[in-house]
């Protein structure tokens, strides 16, 4: 069976579906965590600490997170080697175009690969910068994200890089809710409206909660 | 009318292909695409010329047999069959360019005639149920819920054209074959293979090189019958099932 599973493509579009759904359920908590920002220093900081102790007294310190991570980790790497391999695959399929050609699909459709590998370049960046503060531009403390947040949101190409990102997740997201209720075998006719609603919903509210963070320093409602 | 042809012309399957164009004068609003083609063929035999060679069989809409992708359109602008797509869709003066299904697994095998023969590979794999034949059965004797009995018409009428695959910006077959997977699994009469069925037949779609679904939907809008996007839904629910009953 597993063999099957990885040796087909919808099998691997079932990895795509299935990680993709697991780092966008990550999404919805990591936006609601970052929103605290918006109710002061302490609120922030002291939930940063929690993440470290959640679990406990059955997990020890950080253990919850570091299981959060290795299941993100391999979620964004099943993700993207199986989209790697499909698209190469679509690419070989159709090796000759059309000579008269029309753009038909959505704008979010046609830049699912594109988008994905910003939010891939974006991942790592993230991580560098505000996980492990290698690329901070401030001085980068420990435990205190209330002010290494306003650090890289206070400098231009931080809240552009952040931005553009947020924006790709969001159309990323627009297209591939509905995109894996249908890989998962939920879709029909009668549910279409209720599914593509609730993606359209879940990409604004997931773009406008990560935006409203650098807006929110921007505009010195954070600071 | 007179109509600019703009047409894709390979020798062979071996040979590289270019538009040629051509200047068509007299046809009616009333012929249909193909016996606007036989003209342009008729002028060309009569000068001497190789004519263009292109897919047909009943002319009416039911074998599948016709292609041709109309100015970026695969069977054109209408939601019909290239036979049964007529003049009347197009205006005096025109300029239409045609070309071939366009799909690594359908290789060109002359001007606009493509080798469809990895469809019928896939329907070796599964496409059939193992009941004996003979005369027909008693229709009452194998009783079938109404909503099942319309979601099997609904599939069983892709006349496989591949109008899904030239049309699919990846070249994927999904839709002929979930068309066709569907239009079995539902039935009591197709319930022995149901597992066997899909994950041979799908197997056998990759095997074909055709590429992998990302719903972009083209499919289904170019589709002549009508066959639905969610076929491929049913399809991937049909086969993640059968992954389950299945150990292998
Ligand atoms: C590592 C970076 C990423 C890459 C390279 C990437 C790439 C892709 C590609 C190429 C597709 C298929 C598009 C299609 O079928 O049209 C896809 C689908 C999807 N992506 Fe991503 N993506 C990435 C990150 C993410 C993230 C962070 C999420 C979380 C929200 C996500 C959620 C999804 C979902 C739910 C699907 C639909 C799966 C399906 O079609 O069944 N992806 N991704
Ligand atoms: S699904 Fe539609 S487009 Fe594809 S082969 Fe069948 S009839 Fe033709
Ligand atoms: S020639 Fe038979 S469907 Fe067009």
């Amino acid at each position: 069976m597993t063999r099957t599973l990885w040796d087909s493509t919808v099998g691997k579009k079932t990895v795509m579906a299935v990680s993709g759904i697991v780092m966008l359920l990550y999404l919805v908590a990591h936006m609601i965590g970052n929103l605290k920002i918006f109710f002061g220093p302490d609120e922030i900081n002291h939930y940063a600490r929690w993440l470290r102790t959640m679990g406990e007294p059955v997990l020890r310190y950080e253990w919850g997170l570091w299981i959060l991570r290795v299941v993100l980790v391999t979620a964004v790497i099943a993700h993207g080697v199986c989209a790697y391999q499909l698209s190469r695959r679509d690419i070989k399929a159709r090796p000759s175009k059309y000579v008269h050609s029309k753009p038909r699909a959505s704008y979010a459709t046609r830049t699912m690969r594109w988008g994905g590998v910003i939010l891939a370049l974006f991942v790592v960046w993230h991580i560098l910068d505000l996980t492990t503060g290698t690329v901070h531009s401030g001085g980068y403390q420990h435990l205190h994200p209330y002010q290494n947040i306003i650090d890289t949101f206070s400098t231009w190409y931080g809240d552009v890089i952040y931005i553009v990102a947020v924006l790709a997740m969001g159309l990323h997201v627009q297209h591939g809710f509905w995109s894996a209720a249908q890989t998962l075998g939920a879709g029909s006719r009668t549910r279409d409206r209720v599914l593509k609603t609730v993606g359209n919903v879940l990409a604004a509210l997931l773009t406008a909660g990560f935006i409203s963070v650098p807006v929110g320093v921007m505009t010195g409602l954070v600071s | 009318m007179k109509l600019t042809l703009r047409v894709w012309r390979q020798k062979n399957a071996d040979a590289e292909g270019a538009m040629s164009t051509y200047e068509v004068d007299g046809i009616s609003k009333d012929m249909s695409f193909l016996e606007m083609l036989d003209t342009l063929n008729e002028e060309l035999i009569l000068k001497g010329e190789d004519p263009v060679a292109f897919d047909h069989d009943c002319r009416e809409g039911i074998c599948g047999a016709c292609s041709l992708v109309i100015n970026g359109d695969a069977h054109g602008p209408e939601r019909t069959t290239t036979c049964q797509l007529h003049m009347r869709s197009f205006e005096d003066g025109d300029t239409i360019d045609i070309e071939p299904w366009r799909a690594a697994a359908f290789p060109v095998v002359k001007d606009l005639v493509v080798d469809r023969s990895a469809f019928d590979r896939i329907i070796q794999a599964g496409g059939y149920i193992t009941a004996p034949t003979g005369a027909a059965p008693e229709a009452h004797s194998t009783p079938v819920p109404k909503a099942d009995a319309d979601y099997s018409f609904e599939h069983a009428e892709c006349i496989g054209c591949g109008a899904c695959v030239a049309a699919c910006p990846n070249g994927a077959a999904m839709l002929f074959t979930s068309a066709k997977i569907n239009h079995l699994n539902v039935l009591p009469q197709g319930a022995p293979e149901r597992e066997t069925r899909v994950l041979d037949m799908v197997a056998q779609m990759d095997e074909e090189g055709f590429g992998g679904c990302t719903l972009t939907g083209e499919c289904a809008t170019a589709c002549p019958k009508g066959i639905p996007l969610f076929s491929i839904t049913g399809m991937n629910k049909e086969w993640l099932r059968a992954n389950r009953k299945v150990s292998r």
